[in-house]
């Protein structure tokens, strides 16, 4: 089924935030999805970050930065964010098996270049909390509303990738056709 | 134009190609850990399509924690066992029999060059080692596996990275990934393949190529890759002999798998390692890369050798030579963790265990362990440990632990000291 994107948005302003600060290894041990969602970006040290906040549980986007959720494989990773209705991340660029991740689990990891996302940092932090993000996954288009103002911005996205977030997900999309 | 080697592999593999740029290839290996594994099992049980592609193809080991640690991971344990012995998959490695994924299924020789595997695990990519496409995945990547046999992935691009000169004594292929991940930055590699070539690979052991290959990853590779020469087949000879008349007729039908001269490449990086000295990691990252020398004195709590980087018998071996008639600094836990069964027993023939344990070791069953902060050596806040492992992220092994990533001469030299030390100097 496919999944709901956009919302409130919580910034990471760091690179290469890795899978072990998305989701530390000692809760690998779950068995289930549900049972990792107290423990999301739980080792993630940045500055005004407070994994236990409103702000991270209310957003239902995240913005970062280059290479995010590099390291481990763990899907448990886009699963922490699935389970707290992060279904979108927006960065500058990410490391593979993670977007793949995203991706199969039929959600959305949207790339934009650095300056959009200097942009979008910007607003988000002049809007004092209150940005929103609409996805229009057709037009390949995101649109950020804040306090502080508004602004478009278009993404690429493979056809094949497009093609799982419709069928919401990798299992759907191979048990159709292989 | 020539191809490189993964781009033969993509080739001979392609299944489908739904959109331009995705390929789905049929897979040789699909390997299973009890980490991984389990959800992706329940969610086929919940779709009720508990099935497998091939029970042949499948592998399974228990290896992250073993044996079990508490309940959660009794009950890890037992949903893979369970799988395995439902599907009649064979090749399933339970404690006594289990070791570390990437130094057991090589091992047990089911990576062959030219093939293409897939495992829930990042640092699949040492099987690459062999000249074959092999790449971690996530869960759902890994239970589409299972069912189907296949997986998709964006054609990967090539980065050559040529070894010349020679390594002078004491340094290693750690040394030498260290170094080449130093250069090439965390996020060098995304989406890429590393194939590896030069003088420097050709003379080395297939233990020592893992280790090369093994942390492509953490340059964001995809696989690295060797190309297949006679090492590879000696180190096949005793699964593949069935199969082919002599070693050379072996070694001429898996070069076919090697680069075309006139291949496409991303990049070409030459690096002359004649006067590589050994590397060891700062900070956080893997890409935070310095000389034993820089760091030396640097104090240690705990020195950790084992891992699918670093737990072969050629590092044991390595590790022995330095710790041999020496003792630990009563500030050090040491602890060694062989990285399979096979090289434990080898070791124990060689007297290595000995060594170990008469400078003060703890030798553990092969497992991951400590390498992700699970078991058998977890740090405390504020601890440090040299490790032979391959990452070193905040918390790795431990919330609060620090952790700094060398060759295991390195590491044993570190653990005499207590300090970071550089071995030649001891
Ligand atoms: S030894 Fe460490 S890096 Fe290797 S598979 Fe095990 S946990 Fe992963």
């Amino acid at each position: 089924m496919k999944k709901s994107f956009g919302g409130p948005v919580i910034s990471l302003d760091r690179a290469d935030i890795n899978t072990d600060e998305i989701i530390p290894a000692k809760y690998l041990t779950e068995a289930t999805k549900e049972a990792l969602t107290p423990y999301c970006l739980e080792d993630l040290k940045l500055e005004g970050f407070d994994p236990k906040g409103e702000k991270l549980d209310n957003a239902t986007v995240i913005i970062t930065r280059e290479n995010f959720g590099c390291g481990s494989s763990r899907e448990h990773a886009p699963w922490v964010l699935e389970v707290n209705d992060i279904h979108t991340v927006i960065a500058e660029s990410y490391a593979r098996i993670f977007r793949q991740n995203m991706f199969n689990c039929g959600m959305l990891a949207i790339e934009l270049p650095k300056s959009d996302i200097d942009q979008l940092m910007l607003l988000e932090k002049d809007s004092a909390g209150t940005m929103q993000i609409d996805v229009k996954l057709d037009e390949q288009s995101i649109k950020a509303t804040g306090s502080a103002g508004e602004a478009t911005f278009s993404f690429e996205i493979s056809p094949f990738d497009k093609a799982l977030v419709e069928a919401g997900g990798w299992v759907e999309y191979a048990d159709a056709r292989y | 134009m020539g191809q490189t080697t993964a781009e033969k592999i993509f080739a001979a593999h392609l299944r489908d190609e739904p959109f331009a740029g995705t390929k789905v290839l049929d897979l040789d290996r699909v390997l299973c850990h009890e980490i991984t594994t389990p959800i992706a099992i329940a969610d086929l049980q919940w779709r009720e399509k508990d099935r497998v592609f091939d029970n042949t193809k499948i592998k399974a080991v228990i290896d992250h924690v073993t044996p079990s640690k508490d309940s959660k991971t009794a009950l890890q344990a037992k949903m893979l066992r369970d799988w395995a012995r439902r599907h009649e998959i064979k090749d399933f490695f339970d404690v006594g029999r289990n070791g570390v994924c990437h130094a057991l299924f090589p091992e047990k020789g089911f990576i062959r060059p030219g093939f293409t595997a897939i495992m829930g695990d990042s640092h699949t990519c040492t099987h690459g080692a062999f000249g074959a496409f092999a790449a971690g995945v996530g869960t759902t990547d890994l239970e589409v596996g299972i069912l189907k046999g296949v997986c998709a992935f964006r054609e990967p691009k090539t980065i050559r990275v040529n070894l010349t000169g020679a390594l002078s004594k004491g340094v290693f292929a750690k040394d030498v990934i260290l170094y080449v991940i130093g250069q090439l930055g965390v996020n060098g590699a995304t989406d890429c393949v590393i194939e590896f070539h030069g003088p420097v690979v050709e003379a080395m052991s297939m233990d020592a190529r893992m280790t090369l290959c093994n942390m492509a990853i953490e340059a964001g590779g995809t696989c690295g890759i060797c190309q297949p020469d006679m090492t590879t087949v000696e180190y096949l000879w005793s699964f593949i002999q069935e199969e082919f008349a002599s070693k050379e007729a072996a070694l001429e039908a898996y070069q076919q798998w090697c680069a075309d001269a006139d291949a496409d490449y991303v990049k070409v990086l030459d690096f002359d390692v004649s006067t590589l000295i050994p590397q060891v990691t700062y900070d956080y990252k893997p890409d935070c890369v310095k000389s034993a020398a820089e760091l030396s004195g640097t104090p240690v709590d705990q020195v950790y050798i084992g891992t699918c980087t670093n737990g072969r018998i050629d590092d044991l071996r390595e590790a022995a030579a330095i710790l041999k008639g020496n003792t630990i600094a009563d500030t050090v836990r040491g602890i060694v963790s062989p990285a399979t069964p096979d090289i434990f027993k080898q070791a124990l023939d060689e007297g290595l265990i000995q060594i170990f344990m008469n400078a003060g070791y703890c030798v553990t069953n092969p497992t991951c362990g400590a390498c992700l902060g699970m078991s058998n050596g977890v740090l405390s806040e504020g601890e440090v440990c040299a490790s032979t492992s391959n990452r070193n992220f905040n918390g790795r092994m431990g919330k609060g632990g620090m952790v700094h990533l060398m060759s295991p001469a390195t590491a044993a030299a570190t653990s005499i000291t207590g300090v970071i030390t550089d071995a030649r100097t001891l």
